[in-house]
């Protein structure tokens, strides 16, 4: 567990190991080992305020999407193709160096390291895997599309544009992967050509099933 | 959406709400004026520009200005895409035609919605027919709406520019939130075109990936001017590869980051496509 520990993953990790080899006895030891957080937002973990805020709530995002990619690459679905492992691979790299950028901006204003909660994923299942890329793709994609206009920095703004369109390139790949031609379709793009964008709130109750501690956004801007 | 109910609710937190707009004769005069033609996805700009001219925030010019910048890329895309699937036998299957299909269906809708957005703050959108383009780039791309594979190289590459090109113009649009979130939301369109038309590159053998590694485009030379800087490794100054100790290569670490482009490169880019 040690190499793991040191890929990034923590808790996580042991938990997955188990789910993914223990079956049916494993899941109860995680159920019983992983009460869920159910306090109220403002008391979970505190992104900030102003574009320190939004650099740690894009920093959480990241933490999820590598945590996820880590730990599809270290137990691959049934059935993965060379490429696809390969594409997966570069997605996991990329989702590192974003988690890493922001922790190295953020310095001493970072957040802490973020224990995930991937009981409602089947690691070994391709649909499972690529439907969850899928969401989670889609949703940093809204995520960072939604927190424009909440920075101030114009510098931070194009570095949340730098990656933003990295992401939307990883979800359109695996929107493909799942049925080629997706890319693009009308369950993310609305009828002017645009993609969609949701709020810190609207983000965080779709990504806080995926965290073991909630994250207080109600300090960060709304406008 | 009833406007005056909008301006009712901003009149309880700021009960002189009516002079402000009162006083600023001209930002309601436009937005009457432009009134009847915003389609309703539009009337958050419309509104958004009102209050900015009425509250003084930021130079509605220079956004206006920004969008016809995007609106001019816009017309490139549309009217390449237009072409290029009304060219017989150019598209050999039919998920690429379909592919392609939406593809440009998203650059007509970007065209028409960008048109509106500029109205509703007040300025005037640029126009081009068909006529005043030439893809093959002064024969650069001689074999554009005949030869699938250039047809595809040259479709990457104004999808990849498309990205850094509104990446560069983000800045520009902060003084409107509406208008920024729906440029940014266009942004993120181009970019899964983008990887699309990558995967269907690589599909036809080309080596290329849906992200942009290093400067390569898989293309060649002749479009370097896209590419250039796309190999940045440092990001806000701070070393990307192997960042906090994880094995971060520098192709990783350049396609992790997509790099804006500004409005002269990207008109250096785009001149030749204009006949």
């Amino acid at each position: 567990m040690e190499a793991l520990e040191e890929n990034g993953l923590k808790a996580v990790s042991r938990r997955n190991f188990l789910g993914y080899f223990g079956g049916a006895t494993a899941l109860l030891v995680t159920a019983a080992a992983c009460k869920k957080d159910d306090t109220p937002s403002n008391t979970g973990v505190n992104l900030g305020s102003g574009d320190t805020g939004i650099l740690n709530y894009a920093y959480a995002l990241e933490q999820l999407e590598a945590a996820f990619y880590i730990q599809v690459a270290m137990t691959p679905y049934s059935g993965i193709t060379a490429a696809e492992t390969s594409l997966l691979t570069d997605i996991r790299d990329h989702e590192i160096a974003h988690r890493e950028f922001f922790k190295a901006a953020l310095s001493t204003s970072a957040i802490q390291a973020l224990e995930v909660d991937f009981t409602s994923i089947n690691f070994s299942n391709r649909d499972s895997v690529l439907n969850t890329a899928k969401a989670f793709e889609d949703l940093g994609v809204t995520a960072y599309n939604g927190a424009g206009k909440l920075i101030t920095n114009p510098d931070y703004l194009t570095l949340a544009g730098k990656i933003v369109s990295v992401e939307a390139r990883h979800a359109a790949l695996i929107r493909d992967l799942i049925s080629n031609g997706s890319f693009a379709d009308n369950t993310a793009i609305d009828a002017n050509g645009l993609d969609l964008s949701r709020t810190p709130a609207q983000v965080l109750a779709i990504a806080g099933t995926y965290l073991k501690r909630a994250l207080n956004a109600s300090n960060l801007p709304t406008s | 959406m009833n406007v005056q109910n909008i301006i009712n609710q901003i009149e309880k937190v700021d009960p002189e709400v009516y002079e402000k707009l009162d006083t600023r004769r001209d930002a309601m005069k436009s937005f009457g004026k432009a009134s009847g033609r915003i389609a309703l996805a539009a009337l958050p700009l419309a509104l958004g520009s009102m209050f900015q001219k009425a509250y003084g925030q930021g130079s509605t010019t220079l956004v206006a200005d920004t969008l016809n910048f995007a609106l001019t890329l816009e017309y490139i895309e549309a009217n390449f895409y237009i072409k290029g699937v009304a060219s017989p036998g150019l598209i050999p299957t039919t998920a690429a035609m379909n592919a392609l299909t939406t593809i440009r269906d998203h650059e007509n809708a970007h065209v028409s919605f960008l048109r509106t957005a500029i109205t509703s703050l007040g300025g005037t959108p640029v126009t081009f027919t068909a006529a005043q383009f030439d893809f093959t780039a002064g024969g650069t791309f001689a074999d554009v709406f005949s030869n699938y594979d250039t047809f595809l190289a040259v479709a990457q590459t104004f999808e990849d520019t498309g990205v850094r090109a509104y990446k560069g113009q983000a800045g520009n649009l902060m003084s409107n939130n509406d208008v920024l979130t729906a440029a940014l939301n266009i942004h993120s369109v181009e970019a899964r075109h983008a990887s699309h038309i990558r995967q269907m590159r690589k599909a036809r053998g080309v080596d290329v990936k849906p992200w942009i590694t290093g400067n390569n485009s898989g293309i060649g030379a002749v479009v370097a001017a896209s590419y250039a800087g796309e190999e940045t490794t440092t990001q806000a100054g701070v070393n990307i590869v192997n960042l906090g100790g994880f094995t971060i290569s520098a192709a990783a670490a350049s396609e992790a980051f997509d790099e804006p482009l500004t409005k002269e490169q990207v008109t250096a880019i785009v001149t030749p496509f204009f006949a």
